[in-house]
């Protein structure tokens, strides 16, 4: 009797923690989680529209790869988010919350657009590029340092800290474009420098957005050094493990904080100088469009490596413009092209969970029977 | 051993599942195609294989958007275009994207595109001045008239005209409440939710007043802004801001459905826009004005597929039937509102009356004889044109987009 209570209780399976897992099965796994992914993705389009899952899939390609001209705009889009995505890495990886990189952007495009609109005619346009730089760099270190500050000295919540920034940043922006508005009473600022172009990033090689390519390639470069062979990372690292050593081997914590979310704040302030003055050309309060909150899905996802980021990034803006392309083509509602790249990153989140740990079912006692 | 084999055979079933589903819709697609190619010789179908591009701020779950899509649905079957003939693109935002979006549609062999919002305009013109030969239209914009690129156009309606037509109904509606006693003529007060303190919406609360004035001469009217322009919270709390305030009907021009439904669990008369609330609020909507964009469609594809060429500055009115009034509710509405509008709509159209006629307001006590208005956009706001001639300011004559922005009296409005 006790025998068989014993058995009933007795799980059919239990999860058991990996290791280590060699590289091809961790490939393996993800490459497993895409391909049901897509298989569920089909089940859904079949169910809920009329259409070749086939089909969509290779819509949603060309979405990307269709010419040249969307391959770039493609490139341009994983820039900005690989930046934002660079931006709030050295933070999280201190185990610093912060979900703060819209406002810090937000900020970035004000500093941007205030120099383009206030001395774009003043100054030659070199000298004008650079106080863009430095503004745009400042307004965000401002807003990554402000709750750094609160943080270190006097221990405040900076997830709640950050998410309140953005609102403020978000609200300056709005007054802003009030102040600068044209026409008056619109409350849009319109394409700043329509006709002479001042503070407009230059073309490269015939290319609009070859400059911002280029720009965050060499951030990605220089966070992966930074944070891989600098004593900076190494301390970044140390403190999000545990402050408490950080303290005992006698680094200064709260100075790591602030000179990390300073880090963090300017490259977002990068990101806003990259969406006002080399894209847009124009500031609203959609500016950043969520960005800052999708960057923190992509650091996650590539555990903190600029360079896989890389990767991560593409992928996102490569389902978000292959969602797109099939809501022009198939005159679906954007929504539905929503529902399929959730699935996808769903099972591609999830899957982490079976690279992480692994599942081992309970083998039946002979003696049972 | 045998566990895996089950899962694998899960999995080739689902894939089996897929692709038994694959061919049924790929011939029903087929089908499609067929039905929607005989529509086309049956209705009064374009030659040639014109393409139309349009770009749209949001989706249908705007009701700013929707009033574009349907009317774009709308030209599409009454011309008898194909689905591969118009295409879509939803939720561009007012930057480089829309741009973007624009010479995408270029080389998907597009020959006139549209985009809906406001703050597309400068991406539209920029995509304009790049590809010469398709032609660009842009709704709500103010710089076709003097950009001088050809193939950049504006397009507009006199939604201010049916903004007057429902003040009337509104007018007729506080008559009713003073005879019934339930307040005195003096007491006669509006409310209204503006978005932003923009010439269109001015221009709009302007005739809409002017309307209710028309039949109700001791009305005043309060106004409130959101800054926004979809804001749903914003429009319900400054609609019973309104309300508490004394206000006995209320309208709006914003695009949510905040300020109706407060209106309706309040029990206080609302006059909407961009589409009837009537099913909404049955107990409260009175009547919606609204602009319908099918007739500039038409024309505009239309004039492309005949290579004609498009007007820089396009101006639907009443007669065109760009501007509609939804059916009245006559659970609300006054006895005889009908007829009232009925014959004010003859008079606008004969040109025997006109919305902004100075003879029936002042500002500041003064009658209106000069007003020079901000018609050429430009970064000093510089009023460049008188707009008053012959006893009326003439509005979306000298551009499409509304530009009358001046607070009368009897009209009590903020800065902002």
């Amino acid at each position: 009797m006790a025998n068989r209570a014993e058995k009933k209780r007795e799980p059919l399976f239990h999860i058991v923690k990996r290791d280590t897992i060699p590289f091809w099965q961790s490939i393996l796994i993800r490459v497993a989680a895409v391909a049901l992914a897509l298989v569920v993705c089909a089940v859904v389009v079949v169910l809920f529209t009329d259409l070749n899952p086939l089909e969509v899939y290779t819509t949603m390609i060309s979405g990307s790869f269709g010419s040249m001209r969307k391959f770039w705009a493609t490139l341009q889009n994983t820039a900005i988010l690989l930046c934002i995505s660079l931006a709030v890495t050295p933070a999280f990886k201190m185990k610093f919350w912060n979900i703060g990189a819209e406002g810090q952007v937000m900020m970035g495009c004000l500093g941007t657009a205030a120099c383009m609109i206030l001395i774009g005619d003043k100054v030659p346009s070199a000298v004008l590029m650079l106080i863009m730089v430095v503004v745009s760099i400042l307004c965000g270190m401002l807003w990554g340092v402000i709750p750094a500050i609160f943080k270190a000295y006097w221990n405040t919540n900076e997830t709640l800290f950050t998410l309140m920034m953005n609102y403020v940043a978000i609200q300056l922006v709005s007054f802003f474009c009030t102040v600068w508005e044209n026409p008056k009473g619109s409350a849009n600022i319109g394409v700043i420098n329509m006709s002479s172009h001042a503070g407009w990033f230059p073309y490269l090689f015939g290319q609009q957005y070859l400059l911002n390519i280029l720009i965050v390639l060499v951030l990605t470069i220089g966070l992966y050094i930074y944070l891989k062979y600098n004593k900076h990372g190494y301390e970044i690292s140390v403190v999000g493990e545990s402050q408490n050593t950080a303290r005992y081997v006698g680094m200064n914590v709260k100075k790591i904080i602030i000179r990390t979310m300073a880090l963090s704040g300017a490259i977002c302030g990068i990101a806003g100088l990259l969406i006002v003055a080399g894209t847009n050309h124009t500031m609203t309060t959609s500016s950043a469009g969520g960005q800052g909150f999708t960057a923190i899905m992509v650091s996650w996802l590539a555990k903190f490596n600029p360079l896989v980021m890389i990767l991560v990034s593409f992928f996102l803006v490569f389902l978000d413009r292959g969602a797109g392309e099939i809501a022009t083509a198939f005159r679906l509602n954007e929504s539905m092209a929503d529902i399929l790249t959730g699935i996808i990153l769903f099972f591609i989140i999830g899957c982490e969970f079976f690279v992480n740990y692994q599942i081992v079912f309970t083998k039946r006692r002979k003696e049972a029977r | 051993m045998k566990k895996w084999i089950a899962v694998l055979l899960a999995v080739a079933m689902l894939f089996a599942f897929a692709a038994c589903n694959n061919d049924q819709p790929s011939t029903g697609d087929e089908g499609n195609t067929s039905t929607s190619e005989e529509g086309s010789t049956a209705g009064t179908a374009l030659t040639g294989d014109i393409k139309v591009g349009f770009i749209f701020l949001h989706d249908e779950n705007s009701t700013y958007d929707k009033n574009f899509i349907d009317a774009a649905n709308a030209a599409q079957q009454a011309l008898g275009l194909s689905n591969d003939q118009v295409l879509f693109r939803t939720n561009i935002p007012e930057g480089q994207e829309c741009y973007d979006a624009a010479a995408e549609l270029v080389e998907a062999g597009c020959d006139v595109i549209f985009a809906d919002s406001f703050g597309h305009e400068g991406f539209m013109l920029q995509a304009a001045q790049e590809f010469p030969d398709v032609q660009f239209c842009h709704a709500t914009g103010t710089l076709a008239h003097t950009a001088g690129v050809d193939n950049y156009h504006n397009a507009f309606a006199s939604i201010y005209e049916g903004r007057y037509l429902a003040g009337i109904a509104a007018g007729m509606k506080l008559n009713e409440m003073i005879e019934a006693g339930e307040f005195t003529a003096e007491e006669a007060k509006m409310g209204y939710v503006g978005a932003f303190p923009y010439a269109e919406v001015i221009s709009g609360y302007t005739s809409f007043y002017l309307g209710a004035k028309s039949v109700c001469p001791t009305v005043t009217m309060s106004v409130r802004y959101t800054n926004s322009w979809f804001d749903e919270a914003l429009e319900r709390e400054a609609a019973n801001a309104l309300i508490q305030e004394g206000c006995k009907l209320i309208s709006q021009h914003a695009d949510s459905m905040g300020a109706p439904t407060a209106c309706e669990a309040a029990g206080v008369p609302n006059v909407s826009y961009n589409g009837s609330t009537a099913a909404a609020c049955p107990n409260t909507a009175i009547v919606s004005s609204k602009i319908n964009w099918e007739p500039y469609f038409e024309y505009m594809i239309t004039c492309v597929a005949n290579g004609e060429p498009i007007a820089a500055d396009w101006c639907g009115t009443l007669e065109t039937e760009s501007v509609q009034l939804s059916e009245l509710n006559e659970a609300v509405a006054a006895e005889g509102t009908a007829e009232a509008i009925a014959e004010a709509k003859d008079k606008l159209i004969a040109g025997e009356l006109h919305v902004f006629d100075t003879s029936t307001f002042t500002v500041d006590g003064e009658t209106l004889t000069s007003y020079m208005a901000d018609v050429n956009t430009d970064d000093a706001y510089t009023p460049d044109t008188e707009a008053i001639a012959d006893g009326y300011f003439h509005e979306s004559e000298y551009r499409s987009a509304p530009y009358f922005d001046i607070i009368i009296d009897g009209i009590e409005a903020p800065e902002s």
